[in-house]
């Protein structure tokens, strides 16, 4: 079985799966059931001056069925006594040594900043998670995010921290900016540890039509929150990637929408040593750690990795820009008649989203003509749809391979699992990129703009051609 | 004559049954487990006999980890696999579900769990070796190779025992292989669970071996055929009875013996094992009983095409102890009910059976007077059987109740004596695969205990 064991920046954790600071980790005794539960370890619920929060504080999105897809908050730092929360800390740390306690801190002045990392210090934390990341309320106070969309000024605060701190040291980032490498930078030329991102990302849950006032409702109004959840996690993937594949990364705390071993898996393949989570938590309690333990130790023994470290980064190589991906790489759709029910799904989205080339059997040039298609093949086969559950006479629709792109979108909409598949059909043997085509002069494509064409041509002749 | 215990013969009766709920693909079941809302102490693991952590197998099932939700099941019953197929979800974890209770379709828990450990031991047969504990050179002997013992001695195997199972018949798995209903699980799909049982650690299974109160020295029985519950006890350090029931019992009326009247069970064996049983040229079958052994007989002669099959009992549908859904099922398949009848007498001609002399009851008491006839050319009698309770009664100490079922200790099965622990349908009379599985799993935790208690 694979070792889980993983070591961020000098810190060894059980296990990669963190909680992040966030209502999951507001008290010692919610850390130690979650530690019981099989958490690797917990960063507090971020430490300040208290203050005072509003209700309600949540938002929920559902999609279909499901709920909570994403949710947002309004809710401020720790609103606990300081003393309270180091008693609590210490305790922890004394029942569970080798779980990682990460302390969250989020002060203003200089003075408060080296006040409060000797408190949490001398009770034993391991680590310090600098919160330049919450983008409501604290903000608006000069703090969280209002310190990470500033480079300048979060070099600046993390430079104090690192002069007085004496473990290791994350800076926590917003996604509410345009170049996430920049405070990412800036962070590291100040010389933090690490980097753990992201925290949540500005947003309005929705709107009370019948009183007129966004949600979350605070009496007769809402202030925008911090969202989080599955639905951001294609968001934090990316930043994630952007920052991991900086030179010299430090370690980093991949943190959004994290809910499953594999949404661990994919953001440890794509740079982050650890993962933090607190939705999927909020929805279903601490146990989900159970399965997230155990898928990646099962998918890692898979794989052939016997410790979770070998997983970290494995991604990051091939997140590319668009202008060096293989242009000759191409694949076409080709549907099963054996799986087919005949729901058409992919018809109607091929001719009304993608390229119109989705035929369905049995149709005359003029009625195909009616409903949209522009090309019209020679022979469409007539196949019955023979996946169990078909509807009786479904016919299976045909690709027309010499049309398709290659989008996959008929391969997403289909309900049935292997009926699609994308077949491989190269346009050529070598690999070429855009990059690759502009640098042997091979960039202009055919019914574009005449200002483009003419600008074009004087640059070859000034080039000397 | 040898054959091998894992064989069957092909041309049997069941194979003619289909499946009727197979098993879901990969993406049936992530729809359906996406559906599952994950309660909190859920009331599916409350109504589950085993306590099986269901709403976290199916959250791993959502997340794509078949061999954690596989895990997850075993952890509690070794035997999810059958369990998952033959258990009256309808009235367990299904029953339950808080998804149903909202006037939707509860999630079908039954089939989730057949995907997840089917699925999984196709991706890793060895999927519970990393759980196997060290040798620990203790032996247990079980007494039967039905659902109770195959569940203990998986546990014990597991625990680093090593189990030795005493079968008297010539194939193992109890019930499971000749009993279940073909349509929910084949003999074939429960010797294969057998198997995954044996694979479990040091399991060794003897059949044709009869363990008796005084073994008698029979010049005729070839050795070691027959053990005496005394040399049990010398050899080993813990039994389990996990014998079931005796035969069916008899109505003991007029008629009854010859051609043509088997006891349901009986019937039963013979679709799922025998390949010279036919049902040809039957017209018309009676089964007699209203639980649930009589409603299997009759949907299996129903659905392998007897024109008429006919169930008789002796009280009104209400107190029937058969399911009500198992019961809705077989009138969809044609079966007919006649209720607050009794047969009194089985009537024949020339020695071949041609029908049923029906009494009228009265709160289950035949009435004198008129009586009425059933044409009939088989009948079957479900009406409960015996109890094989003279073996258990000659280990000293364990004690039977008045309706001669092994008395135990609920939390540990252990018997009167207190190397002896039991389970299964001869401690509850006659009960479901689920709950001689929570009897061998109850077993084999009490009796690891009391091992590491004695080497403590």
């Amino acid at each position: 079985m694979a070792d889980l064991k993983v070591d961020f920046c000098g810190i060894e954790s059980p296990n990669p799966f963190w909680l992040a600071s966030a209502p999951p980790t507001n008290t010692g005794a919610q850390v130690e059931r979650a530690f019981a539960a099989g958490w690797g370890g917990a960063v507090w619920k971020t430490l300040g001056n208290p203050i005072v929060n509003v209700s309600s504080r949540f938002g929920g999105l559902d999609y279909g069925s499901q709920r909570m897809m994403g949710l947002n908050n309004i809710e401020l730092i720790t609103d606990r006594p300081l003393e309270v929360n180091l008693r609590e800390m210490a305790q922890v740390k004394r029942r569970y040594p080798k779980h990682v306690l990460v302390a969250s801190l989020m002060v203003d002045t200089k003075a408060e900043w080296q006040e409060i990392i000797k408190k949490v210090e001398d009770v034993g934390c391991d680590a310090l998670e600098l919160n330049f990341g919450c983008p409501h309320g604290m903000c608006e106070r000069g703090m969280g995010s209002a310190v990470g969309a500033e480079p300048k000024v979060l070099r600046e605060l993390t430079s104090w921290v690192m002069e007085c701190a004496n473990v290791p040291v994350i800076v926590k980032l917003t996604p509410n900016v345009g170049d996430i490498t920049e405070p990412a930078s800036a962070a590291m030329e100040a010389g933090t540890s690490a980097i753990s991102l992201i925290n949540t990302v500005k947003s309005i849950m929705g709107v009370d039509l019948d009183r007129m006032v966004p949600l979350p409702r605070v009496g007769d109004a809402s202030s925008n929150g911090g969202y989080c959840g599955p639905a951001v996690k294609p968001i934090a993937l990316h930043l994630l990637g952007q920052v991991a594949r900086l030179p010299n990364v430090v370690p980093i705390s991949g943190i959004g929408g994290i809910a499953t071993w594999r949404d661990a898996a994919e953001f440890m393949a794509l740079g982050s040593t650890t993962v933090q989570v607190c939705t999927a938590v909020m929805h279903y309690g601490y146990r989900i750690v159970e399965d997230m333990i155990e898928g990646l130790s099962d998918f890692l023994d898979d794989r052939g990795m016997s410790s979770a470290m070998e997983l970290v980064g494995r991604a990051v190589p091939n997140y590319r820009n668009w202008g060096d991906l293989d242009m000759n790489h191409h694949v076409v759709a080709e549907i099963d008649p054996e799986r087919c029910i005949g729901c058409q799904l992919c018809f109607v989205s091929c001719m009304d989203g993608s390229h119109q080339c989705i035929h369905l059997p049995g149709m005359s040039e003029e009625e195909k003509r009616r409903r949209g298609h522009v090309v019209f093949p020679a022979e469409v086969p007539d196949r019955a749809a023979l996946g169990e559950g078909a509807i009786a006479g479904a016919r299976v629709p045909w690709v027309h391979a010499e049309e398709c792109v290659g989008c996959n979108l008929c391969q997403l909409v289909c309900p049935v699992e292997g009926c699609i598949s994308m077949r491989e059909r190269r346009k050529g043997e070598a690999r070429l990129s855009w990059n690759e085509r502009i640098a042997s002069g091979d960039d202009l494509v055919p019914g574009g703009l005449d200002a483009t064409r003419a600008a074009r041509a004087g640059r070859s002749e000034g080039g000397g051609e | 004559m040898s054959r091998d215990p894992r064989h069957l013969e092909g041309g049997r009766l069941e194979e003619r049954l289909p499946d009727k709920k197979p098993r879901y693909d990969a993406a049936e079941a992530r729809f359906e487990a996406y559906r599952c809302i994950y309660c909190s102490d859920a009331p599916c693991v409350q109504a589950c006999p085993t306590g099986i952590d269901i709403p976290t197998f199916i959250h791993k099932l959502s997340t794509g980890n078949v061999r954690g939700a596989a895990r997850t099941i075993f952890e509690e019953n070794l035997l999810g696999r059958s369990c998952a197929r033959v258990c009256p979800v309808e009235v367990l974890c299904a029953g339950s579900c808080v998804v149903g209770e909202w006037g939707r379709e509860p999630i079908a828990i039954g089939r989730l769990q057949r995907f997840a450990t089917e699925a999984a031991l196709e991706l890793d047969p060895a999927l519970l070796a990393p759980r196997r504990l060290p040798k620990t050179g203790k032996r247990i002997a079980l007494i039967g190779a039905g659902p109770a013992s195959l569940a203990c001695a998986g546990q014990l195997a597991l625990d680093g025992h090593e189990a030795v199972i005493l079968e008297m018949r010539d194939i193992p798995g109890g019930l499971n292989t000749y009993g279940i209903a073909p349509y929910k699980m084949q003999a074939e799909d429960a010797l294969r669970e057998v198997e995954f049982i044996e694979s479990l650690g040091s399991i060794e299974i003897r059949t044709g071996v009869q363990v008796v109160a005084q073994a008698q020295a029979q010049a005729d029985a070839p050795r070691g055929t027959q053990l005496s519950a005394a040399s049990l006890l010398a050899d080993f350090d813990a039994i389990f009875i996990g014998i079931g029931l005796g035969p069916d019992s008899a109505l003991g009326i007029p008629g009854e013996e010859g051609e043509g009247v088997m006891g349901a069970t009986a019937l039963i064996e013979r679709i799922k094992r025998d390949p010279s049983f036919s049902l040809e040229g039957v017209r018309a079958a009676a089964i007699i009983g209203g639980g649930n052994t009589a409603i299997d007989a009759a949907r299996e002669l129903a659905l392998l095409g007897v024109p008429e099959v006919v169930m008789i009992y002796r009280r009104g549908s209400e107190r029937m102890s058969g399911y009500v859904h198992e019961m809705a099922k077989a009138r969809q398949e044609g079966v007919r009910l006649i209720e607050a009848r009794q047969p009194v007498e089985v009537l024949r001609e020339q020695g071949k059976l041609v029908g049923l002399r029906l009494a009228e009851t009265v709160d289950g008491e035949p009435q004198p007077g008129a009586t009425q006839t059933l044409r009939c050319d088989l009948v079957a009698t479900a009406i409960g059987q015996a109890r094989l309770t003279e073996l258990a009664a000659a280990f000293e100490g364990v004690e039977l109740d008045a309706r001669g079922r092994v008395r135990i200790e609920e939390s540990s099965c252990r018997t009167g004596h207190p190397l002896v622990y039991a389970g299964g349908d001869c401690v509850n009379g006659g009960k479901e695969v689920v709950n001689a599985a929570q009897h061998g799993k109850l077993a084999a935790r009490a009796i690891t205990r009391t091992f590491s208690e004695g080497a403590g």
